[in-house]
């Protein structure tokens, strides 16, 4: 099926996220306007003006009330999904790069990157029910990583907080205590900078892609490596279906090659791979730039990337893809 | 301090478990952190009990040093036979001749004399105060040229004890280098490169993949080369080179220490490797200096030494490393490596392999000469010449007969401004590419000088394109045939033409084949066996490919590999590899392609530095048989054709069984995952503050019926 092309944008896209029901898109991007889409036909349904920054990732509460941002404008930003008004905004010293909400929505996870001389960290904060009620203070801060935090997610049941960034190594800490529980293997795991990571819908294995030119699949409670999906570039997206046994993964060579080579060379091409056979099934092609975000729709039936090139494609998946057989 | 015992803790550091030295140093009262480890050396000939790794290959190789004391006695042979009278006279020129090797000892000079002729042996003994000094006496003395019947052999006395225990019997050596010839499936071997690790894989296409044969870690510092005939594999260190071979490649056949060294010639038959470096001037005002070290390969003896500045080297031809064209050593053609020549600023010094000294003593005088090249097969050198006196004399390519030193053809050129030489592969034929001026002076045009070999008189064609403007592209000989091809034309679109030197209805004369016109094509790669060629659009025009049936000048297939730095023929013409190499950032990685294009399989490496195929000595089987087994090619295929549908079988059953085990182990998780979420399905509420839906529930889509009675009225119908 022919791909439903989103122009709002006028910068790289950074970040995608569906909500629970799969309705709504909400894309980030380097300008300084998340944007809420109908996920069905593409059309654009409102931005949510207020960032000064580029905004590097958000979340979406399950009952689609409220929306999380994270900024380079040293922000993070509640918002009301419905009217686009800001409700609060966590101030840091240091740019927020992922922001997650947890099971239940009362806590939120805040990542923070290094910046003159902070070091990275990882917070948590408490959301309040009624937006009067909320501070900023943080019920809990991780430091002591060294390297960007590229993304800080909740595993199962609140418990532990799973990150993973430039340092290539995937943590588990204590959500309670800050306390690191695990750590990835140096040897089996990635290589180079993690990029990204997404969990599958039931929280108990996570995807991470690498600039190592792989993806790996964990286990969300004991770290063990499942599955390595090897591809010939840089990784800079992936994600999970949550009805097939498909993952997908986008990347391309550093932005600032791109122009030095021929636009098939970098091959801007969303690849899927077959989650238990680790054999590539397909690819989506299109992007004129590297693929920066990557996300299925809850239901499966769709997924949208978001490029280097400031565009959100939608693909609506063709029957094959569901037939697709061991 | 003592520097004895602290030399102890040094050789190397890392080699001793650390808390030991720590328990000595504490003995010693020496304070650990303040002592530099690195800059202490041991004193000679002390090891203080910690073996080095190759100390004990060391100590096989001289044990006479240690077990018996003449070590620094030399035996002198092939001295002429004299008579007292001129026992004087011959004493001192030796002496003067082995002077600069040292002091011989007082009464160290010894010539028996045969007590029935008084006459000498012809042999005399030398004893030194060292070892060492013995054998610099050696390397100054042995094949020292007394006159002309009496060239000096030298040899240390204890030597001789060694060569006594070598067995008269010559026993096979256990491991055959030639065991890859033997595969049953008669697949080729690719030596893979990538990353930190070198590899030797089978290329199996039946079972689409390569096959491991051996990998090593950080096998090789630099690069890794094949010998001409595939038996050894050479890897470069920064010491020196190493070659491989038997079974399974892991077998270390020989070392050969050249420190620095940056690049490695094999001879074509494999006696002989040339190693190569070239090390930075200790000023800035001198050049570079070049060591060229020439070993055999299966001794590891140093059999000639080169060494000089890199101007003395820098002669001619194109500009190779840091100025100097490579290989500097070019050798004649042939197994038997008798020959070998290098460019000099108007010489052709050739060398043949006998003494390792000078053809003639002398080098061929060649005024101007730019270029040579020896044919594949035969003593034959091409050489070209430039223009010289502004024109007046005309530029020339002549053919050169060794040792003879005959000149068996030249061809007067006018106004060329370059010539470059084709060899065919059998030495029947030499091409040579001709670029002349036009009249203005301001173009050139090109031309071919065709020359044939093996005909009475070398007789010479000259051929001209059909448009003599174009300009040529590449230019390939079919390997044991007569054909070639030529890419010619201006702009991303070329024409290619083939050409026979011999058809059924013109024996004597070139002719035409076939021209294609506009072809994305800027390279040429004939099968080994000939017949079939592919066109390649490499570098600009991204990885083309056509596949090229010469026989019935037909197309037979074409197909891309995008990227594609380079295309290779297996050995046999079976395959063809087209490689994606690390100068691409990504795409690393190669596909198989059946000879008559089809792709076989892929496979991805990053990092890929080389892909080379083993190479295989000529068939050796005689051309009635090769013959005959075309004639019962069915009779074989069908055998064959068997073989490969089991395996095909084999295959898809491997990997069914292998995706069934897969799927259970990934049933595995799913379920282990599931009992978890359910476990925690009470929790979950709870941070949900009781909202009981969850992920797991799936939306269901139910048919609900609704009647609803929106009104009732009762009328009376009138009948």
């Amino acid at each position: 099926m022919r791909p439903i092309l989103m122009k709002g944008h006028e910068r790289p896209l950074t970040f995608l996220r569906y909500n629970r029901d799969g309705d709504l898109l909400f894309s980030c991007a380097k300008d300084h306007t998340p944007t809420v889409w109908y996920a069905d036909n593409g059309d654009r349904l409102g931005t949510y003006r207020g960032h000064n920054g580029a905004v590097w990732s958000c979340d979406v509460s399950r009952d689609s009330a409220r929306l999380i941002t994270g900024s380079a404008d040293q922000t993070a930003k509640l918002w009301d999904v419905s009217t686009g008004r800001e409700l609060f905004s966590f101030r840091f010293d240091a740019p927020a790069r992922s922001v997650e909400f947890a099971i239940g929505d009362a806590l939120a996870v805040i990542t923070t990157d290094n910046f003159m001389d902070h070091t990275p960290t990882v917070q948590v904060k408490r959301i309040a029910e009624d937006v009067e009620d909320q501070t900023e203070e943080s019920a809990l801060v991780i430091t002591g990583i060294k390297g960007r935090i590229n993304r800080a997610v909740w595993g199962p049941l609140n418990r532990t907080i799973i990150t993973a960034g430039e340092d290539a190594t995937i943590r588990i800490w204590d959500s309670e205590t800050g306390k690191l529980l695990k750590e990835s293997d140096k040897e089996s795991g990635h290589q180079k900078t993690i990029s990204s990571l997404s969990k599958s819908p039931d929280w108990s294995h996570f995807i991470t892609g690498s600039l190592d030119k792989s993806a790996k699949l964990w286990d969300s409670r004991t770290l063990t490596l499942i599955k390595t999906y090897v591809t010939e570039r840089p990784v800079n997206a992936v994600d999970i279906s949550p009805t097939h046994d498909t993952v997908v993964l986008g990347g391309g060579q550093d932005a600032m090659n791109v122009t030095m080579t021929d636009r098939r060379a970098g091959k801007f091409e969303a690849k899927f791979y077959h989650k238990i056979l680790q054999e590539e099934i397909g690819g989506v092609k299109g992007h004129f730039g590297p693929i920066n975000a990557l996300a299925f729709n809850p239901d499966g039936r769709s997924f949208s990337s978001g490029g280097e090139d400031g565009y959100v494609r939608l693909h609506h998946f063709d029957s094959d893809y569901f037939n697709i057989k061991i | 301090m003592a520097d004895v015992q602290l030399g102890l803790y040094h050789h190397p550091p890392q080699m001793m478990a650390m808390d030991g030295i720590e328990a000595r140093a504490r003995v010693l009262g020496v304070d650990l952190s303040s002592v530099d480890l690195d800059s202490i050396t041991l004193p000679d000939g002390e090891d203080f009990d910690i073996l080095s790794d190759d100390e004990e290959e060391l100590l096989e190789d001289d044990p006479h040093e240690l077990e018996m004391g003449f070590g620094n006695t030399i035996v002198v042979d092939n001295v002429p036979i004299v008579l007292p009278e001129k026992f004087e006279k011959l004493e001192k020129v030796l002496r003067k001749i082995l002077s600069p090797a040292g002091v011989i000892k007082g009464d160290g000079f010894w010539m028996p004399v045969n007590a029935h002729t008084n006459k000498t042996y012809g042999y005399c003994f030398i004893e030194f105060n060292t070892p060492q000094e013995a054998g610099v006496a050696r390397e100054i003395g042995n094949g020292y040229k007394l006159d002309k019947s009496h060239k000096l052999v030298i040899n240390i006395l204890d030597d001789f004890e060694r060569y006594m225990k070598v067995p008269d019997e010559w026993t096979p050596p256990e491991e055959n280098l030639l065991n890859w010839l033997t595969d049953e499936k008669a697949r080729d071997q690719i030596v893979i490169r990538a990353g930190p690790s070198t590899g030797v894989y089978w290329n199996d296409a039946r079972k689409l993949k390569p096959e491991l044969v051996c990998q090593n870690q950080l096998w090789t510092d630099s690069f890794v080369q094949w010998s001409p005939l595939g038996t050894y594999l050479a890897t470069v260190h920064r010491q020196g080179s190493q070659v491989w071979g038997g079974q399974d490649m892991l077998e270390r056949l020989m070392r050969f220490p050249h420190p620095q060294v940056n690049m490695i010639d094999f001879s074509p038959g494999e006696r002989f490797l040339i190693t190569y470096s070239s090390h930075q001037p200790s000023n800035p005002t001198s050049t570079h200096r070049i060591v060229l070290n020439i070993f055999d390969v299966r001794t590891g003896k140093v059999m000639r030494e080169f060494k000089g500045s890199a101007d003395e080297f820098r002669v001619g031809g194109t500009i190779g490393i840091s100025g100097v064209s490579w290989p500097i050593l070019r050798w004649a053609g042939g197994k038997d490596d008798k020959y070998f020549a290098r460019l000099g600023k108007n010489i052709i010094s050739v060398y043949e392999t006998d003494t390792f000294s000078l053809i003639d003593k002398k080098s061929l005088k060649i005024e101007n000469v730019k270029d040579f090249c020896w044919s594949p097969t035969d003593p034959i050198i091409a050489l070209f010449v430039p223009e010289m006196g502004g024109g007046n004399l005309p530029a020339r390519v002549s053919l050169v007969q060794i040792p003879g030193k005959e000149e068996l053809r030249q061809k007067n050129l006018f106004s060329v401004s370059d010539c470059k030489m084709y060899w065919q592969k059998n030495g029947e034929y030499l091409a040579v590419q001709v670029d002349r001026y036009t009249k203005t002076k301001k173009s050139t045009y090109t031309g071919f000088e065709l020359f044939r070999m093996k005909e009475r008189d070398i007789p010479i064609e000259v051929l001209e394109l059909d448009n003599k403007n174009d300009k040529i592209i590449a230019f390939a000989w079919e390997p044991n045939g007569q054909r070639f091809a030529v890419i010619h034309g201006e702009g991303p679109k070329p024409d290619i033409s083939f050409y026979s030197m011999q058809t059924a209805n013109s024996t004597g004369r070139v002719s035409k084949l076939v021209t294609l016109k506009s072809k994305e094509a800027n390279a040429l790669y004939w099968s080994p066996a000939g017949r079939f060629i592919v066109l390649g659009g490499l570098k600009g025009l991204g990885g083309k490919l056509e596949f090229y049936n010469v026989d019935e000048l037909k197309t037979m297939a074409t197909g891309e590999h995008f990227l594609a730095t380079d295309i290779m023929w297996d050995p046999s013409g079976r395959y063809v590899a087209t490689v994606v190499t690390a100068v691409h950032e990504m795409e690393n990685g190669f596909q198989i392609w059946s000879f008559n294009g089809k792709r076989i399989y892929n496979k991805s490496k990053d990092r890929l530095f080389q892909f080379i195929w083993r190479p295989r000595p000529p068939s050796l089987l005689t051309p009635e048989k090769e013959e005959e087994i075309t004639r019962n090619l069915g009779r074989y295929s069908q055998k064959y054709e068997q073989e490969d549908q089991d395996v095909s079988n084999q295959l898809s059953e491997q990997e069914r069984d292998k995706r069934a085990q897969l799927k259970e182990e990934w049933d595995t998780w799913l379920a282990k995952w599931k009992q978890l979420h359910k476990e925690e399905r009470p929790d979950r509420m709870e941070l949900r503050d009781g909202d009981a839906s969850d992920e797991e529930e799936e939306f269901e889509a139910k048919m609900v019926e609704v009647e609803e009675v929106v009104e009732v009225t009762e009328e009376v119908v009138d009948q």
